[in-house]
């Protein structure tokens, strides 16, 4: 059924959409007022969760934006359990993949299959508990609910398990149905539990009823072991029930192992089928109908069944007992036949078929994409079908499928799952592997979704981080440093900008936040994050001005040290090898003239050649000369350095051609 | 064996599983253990009964899935959680706020005891972006010292309401984790390879040693000490190396271990029995490292069946005087690791072990309690 979304009315506001993953943004637009359209949701199981407000406040013509989003099941606190558990399965079975061969292998798929049903059932237990312990009526309610949605979802993946990943053959097929009819026709079990715990069963008033609910599930033993009770205390029909009793324990019944044929089987069934009838048209049960209904059923009379309905409550139950006494070696691909007029003869016209019914109908009548389908639009969440699907796929039952959309059913559905994932908080992290399984889409998805995730702390940023690097996501890796680093950079953090643009190893955003560290320097004097900076170690070399910031920190360090002609040296190849920017040549000059005016000489005479050469550079490669001029401050500069450099050279030549004079 | 290990899912990210103290001289082992969630809508704080003691199967092995005692609604993703005491736990927010958690177990609730909001925060603090995460909390009942990406420590006292000492920008890179050397001095690493000792009682605001991976400044994510030898330092590494310290020489580690796929989210002495190590990470491991085994006296049985033994080459010279984990004679001794989780695909983000029992939480959202660690 459409489902509305509450406040967006199309017949007031003309509504406009876009389709985003996982989600739907609803407006409302002024945009060509026209005739109301159709219901704005044409989809099932979707809902409305979230409602940004209006952006123009609440006056008149101000239009709203609608988050409507899918999958609400995502949002249920306690099937976090089976979106958790399920993975771990999922898991397993990819990586299963093809190790086994024939039987060994249809084993594991049955295992699996069994495994995600009892996580169904565990997940069913919490809820029923939740419901059990909750005073809230309402949360009752939705509990309530859910337990009869998982319990459905179980009912129809156990059929699904028997048909389609078993693969029963004639025979076990029936005794596999019997399995799946007893687990999960409950309504009885209160009934059978109060007779037999009674004094005296036999004496109880529901005592038939519950030897009819043992007979038409197949549960012989139990049936017998009931009616013993009945006849120790009738002595004078002792020799009907012996009858019946001896009818009950001879009924042929299909072997898991294969001790007998098919054919064997049938004839001994023919011959049991005979001796029933001879009973009864003898009249040996006419004096109690108890006993002549359940002959009757003992011989698939198809009214004598059905007066039992109310021990059924399905028509499930009706097709399996049907079989059971009627057709016990049937084929899967017979079961078609007995599937539609089992439902019409159980449902009598009383009531139509509910979407349950049809889901189930069609797995028996072999129509798994029929299956697919119908749970696609009936329940509240991916979930299902997107773990089913991928488990037939497994199983090599859906290749020949392809949709016209998109790659297979099979990708297609764990994309919309996985997606599901990605639009919640907290459970997006197992998405990712589902999109690792999905070969055509699967990384598109992930690259789309995995920029969305919020990045509130560090810790997050890095879990996040990993999944792309794991999976070379160059752009994204790129794209999370850049968000940190700017974010550290903005708080004031340089070291840890820094170690998000060496991870990423984002040379520019590098050389972005030397230049901070530089321009820091210059307006304070001092260096800031000194442990960073004397700690560059090989990522120095990621962007040259980074490289320049650790040089030029060791020859402050050289400096302080008084390392002085080792500070020297470095201070001017950091210009000559321009390995320092053009702009902080001034600064490195100005850095030289302490050391020319020590007492001590520190620059030999070609290394103060180089330093005026680099000085005229810096002069002359200024174009705008006017403008130095006018600087007063940069002319003195200029000036001192001249001068500085010249007496420099002066003592330099008397020193060194006294020293080589001698 | 697995068989031993009981799980819960709990429908929450766990970010740190820890036991609580045992009181003085108690004999039995530990009963409850505290966990906290991450990245939740609604975080919490939850105090868990291991399950049930008297409650043992057939062979032995204990039955009884953990079940919770009481939980309390936590602003933030939990960073960091420790126990001050039997009753008190120290807690960690993203949101910069440090708070002590009380355990009343008459009446089996939690209440905030006391909390210090913002205690790490940016340089604009009033604003959402200028909140800074708490990322670790080291206790020395009533001392309490956290670290946080805003690279400030703060020492607190848990019967003060302000901070006792502030140490601001002592690192220029975000501080992932702490825990005390002595009992006044502190070892902290940081998000470009470094470890540091800072001693308490010196004013200065400046390490008193610093010590640094050689090469690529990898993340340090994770820090213990040695219980018995204090010189003895192991951390876990983003790259999910495990590197050993000798703090009393060199600035560089003694070993560096060849350890998980990636981050190593937590590492841990065993508290008495320290030749065993436990180490767990983003790649969904938990290794368990055993320097105690002498390859040449035992005949080294290599595992089959989910579990993964490997021997690493290590060795001791001698047991007694020096530990196993700082010898490096590859001919001698051989280290054994087991990865204790065959097949787990999400990250395992925290473990505690105390006596035979270890404990553990995932980003799949479930808690395993191993109660025969030694079997």
């Amino acid at each position: 059924p459409p489902q509305v979304v509450p406040g967006a009315d199309p017949s007031a506001r003309q509504l406009c959409f876009e389709w985003g993953p996982a989600e739907v943004l609803v407006c409302e637009t002024r945009f060509g007022r026209r005739d109301p359209g159709p219901d704005p949701i044409p989809s099932q199981s979707w809902t409305l969760t979230g409602c940004v407000a209006d952006t123009v406040g609440t006056a008149p013509g101000s239009s709203r934006v609608f988050v409507v989003r899918r999958d609400q099941d995502i949002y249920i606190q306690t099937l976090r359990k089976l979106f958790n558990e399920s993975h771990g399965i999922f898991m397993g079975l990819q990586r299963s993949e093809e190790e086994l061969a024939g039987k060994s292998r249809k084993a594991q798929l049955v295992q699996v299959s069994k495994n995600y049903r009892s996580v169904i059932r565990a997940c069913m237990e919490d809820m029923h508990q939740a419901a059990v312990s909750t005073r809230d009526p309402a949360l009752q309610g939705q509990y309530s609910t859910q337990v009869s949605i998982l319990s459905a979802m179980e009912l129809i993946w156990n059929l699904c398990e028997i048909l389609f990943v078993e693969a029963a053959a004639a025979g076990p097929l029936l005794l596999r149905l019997l399995d799946w009819v007893r687990l999960h026709v409950c309504d009885v079990d209160s009934m059978v539990r109060e007779v037999l715990s009674s004094e005296s069963p036999s004496k109880h008033k529901l005592f038939w009823n519950v030897v009819d609910v043992f007979v038409l599930q197949g549960r012989m033993d139990e049936a017998r072991h009931l009616l013993s009770k009945e006849a120790t205390a009738n002595p004078t029909s002792m020799n009907m029930y012996k009858i019946l009793d001896d009818l009950m324990k001879k009924m042929p019944m299909p072997s898991l192992a294969n001790t007998q044929t098919l054919t064997e089987l049938e004839l001994k069934w023919q011959h049991w089928h005979e001796e029933c009838q001879r009973f009864l048209q003898d009249g040996t049960f006419a004096s109690n109908p108890h006993m002549e209904s359940i002959c009757k059923i003992l011989l698939g009379d198809e009214d004598a069944i059905l007066e039992k309905k109310e021990l059924m409550t399905t028509w499930y139950h009706f097709l399996v007992t049907r079989l059971l006494y009627s057709h016990p070696t049937v084929k899967p691909m017979e079961l078609r036949f007995y599937v539609q007029s089992s439902m019409d003869m159980f449902l009598g016209g009383e009531s139509s078929p509910e979407p349950l019914d049809m889901i189930l109908m069609a797995a028996f009548e072999f129509e798994m994409h029929q299956v697919i389908k119908e749970c696609s639009i009936v329940l509240s969440n991916w979930w299902f079908v997107a773990h089913l699907t991928d488990l037939l796929d497994h199983c090599k039952l859906l290749q020949s499928h392809n949709l016209y959309f998109g790659s297979n059913m099979r990708e297609f559905l764990l994309l919309e799952y996985a997606s599901g994932l990605f639009s919640h908080h907290s459970l997006w992290q197992l998405g990712v592997d589902y999109f690792d399984h999905c070969p055509e889409y699967g990384r598109v998805y992930l690259e789309l979704h995995i920029e969305r995730i919020p990045l509130s702390t560090e810790q997050k940023a890095l879990k996040v981080l990993r999944i792309c690097e794991q999976r070379q996501m160059h752009e994204q890796v790129r794209s999370i440093c850049k968000i940190m680093a700017m974010k550290a950079l903005r708080n004031n953090r340089l070291g840890s900008a820094l170690s998000w643009s060496i991870r990423a190893k984002d040379a520019a955003f590098a050389t972005l936040i030397s230049d901070r560290f530089l321009k820091d320097y210059c307006e304070r004097g001092c260096f800031s994050d000194l442990d960073l900076i004397d700690n560059l170690g090989p990522s120095m070399l990621l962007s040259d001005r980074l490289t320049f910031l650790g040089k030029y920190r060791e020859f402050h360090r050289l400096y302080g040290e008084k390392r002085f002609p080792e500070a020297a040296r470095l201070l001017l190849t950091l210009m000559t090898a321009h390995i320092a920017p053009c702009s902080f040549w001034m600064t490195l000059l100005t850095d030289a003239l302490p050391l020319l005016e020590q007492k001590e000489i520190i620059f030999s005479a070609e290394q103060t050649y180089e330093l005026m050469r680099c000085l005229e550079d810096l002069t002359a490669g200024n174009v705008d000369k006017q403008k130095l001029q006018e600087d007063d401050v940069e002319t003195t500069k200029v000036e001192m350095l001249r001068l500085a450099l010249a007496r420099n050279l002066a003592r330099v030549i008397v020193k060194e051609g006294t020293v080589e004079g001698s | 064996a697995m068989e031993d290990v009981s799980a819960k899912f709990v429908s929450q990210k766990i970010s740190r599983a820890r036991w609580r103290p045992p009181p003085p001289a108690a004999l039995q082992p530990p009963d409850v253990f505290a966990t906290g969630s991450w990245d939740n809508e609604d975080n919490r704080i939850s105090l868990w009964s291991a399950g049930d003691l008297g409650n043992v199967g057939l062979n032995g092995e204990y039955h009884g899935e953990p079940h919770l005692l009481c939980d309390i609604q936590h602003n933030g993703d939990v960073m960091d959680m420790q126990f001050l005491d039997q009753e008190r736990i120290v807690v960690a927010s993203s949101t910069g706020t440090v708070t002590i958690f009380r355990h009343h177990q008459n009446n089996q609730t939690l209440s905030a005891n006391h909390r210090w909001e913002k205690a790490h925060h940016h340089v604009d603090q009033d604003t959402s972006c200028g909140r800074a995460a708490c990322t670790g909390v080291v206790c020395n009942n009533p001392e309490i010292v956290t670290v946080g990406e805003d690279g400030r420590i703060n020492l607190f006292r848990a019967d003060q309401k302000d901070a006792v000492r502030t140490i601001d920008n002592a690192d220029s890179s975000t501080l992932h984790a702490v825990t005390f050397l002595r009992t006044t001095e502190i070892l902290t690493v940081n998000s470009i390879g470094q470890l540091k000792i800072w001693d308490l009682r010196q004013q200065r605001n400046e390490p008193s040693q610093i010590f640094s991976l050689a090469g690529d400044r990898v993340p340090l994510h994770c820090v213990d000490r040695h219980p018995n030898q204090q010189h003895i330092v192991a951390t876990g590494g983003q790259d999910g190396m495990l590197s050993i310290w000798d703090i009393r020489q060199g600035t560089m580690p003694v070993s560096l271990l060849n350890a998980h796929e990636a981050e190593m989210w937590e590492v841990h002495f065993h508290p008495s029995n320290p030749d065993h190590l436990f180490t767990c990470s983003e790649d969904g491991s938990l290794w368990h490292w055993d320097a105690s085994t002498n390859v040449s006296e035992k005949p080294s049985f290599l595992h089959q069946g989910g579990r993964t033994t490997t021997y690493l080459s290590h060795s001791t010279i001698n047991q007694s005087v020096v530990s196993a984990w700082l010898s490096n004679d590859p001919t001698k001794d051989r280290m054994e690791i087991t990865n204790l989780i065959p097949n787990q695909t999400l990250s395992v983000n925290s473990l505690d072990v105390l006596g035979s029992c270890l404990v553990y939480g995932t980003d799949a959202e479930a808690i395993y309690v191993n109660r025969q660690l030694f079997a």
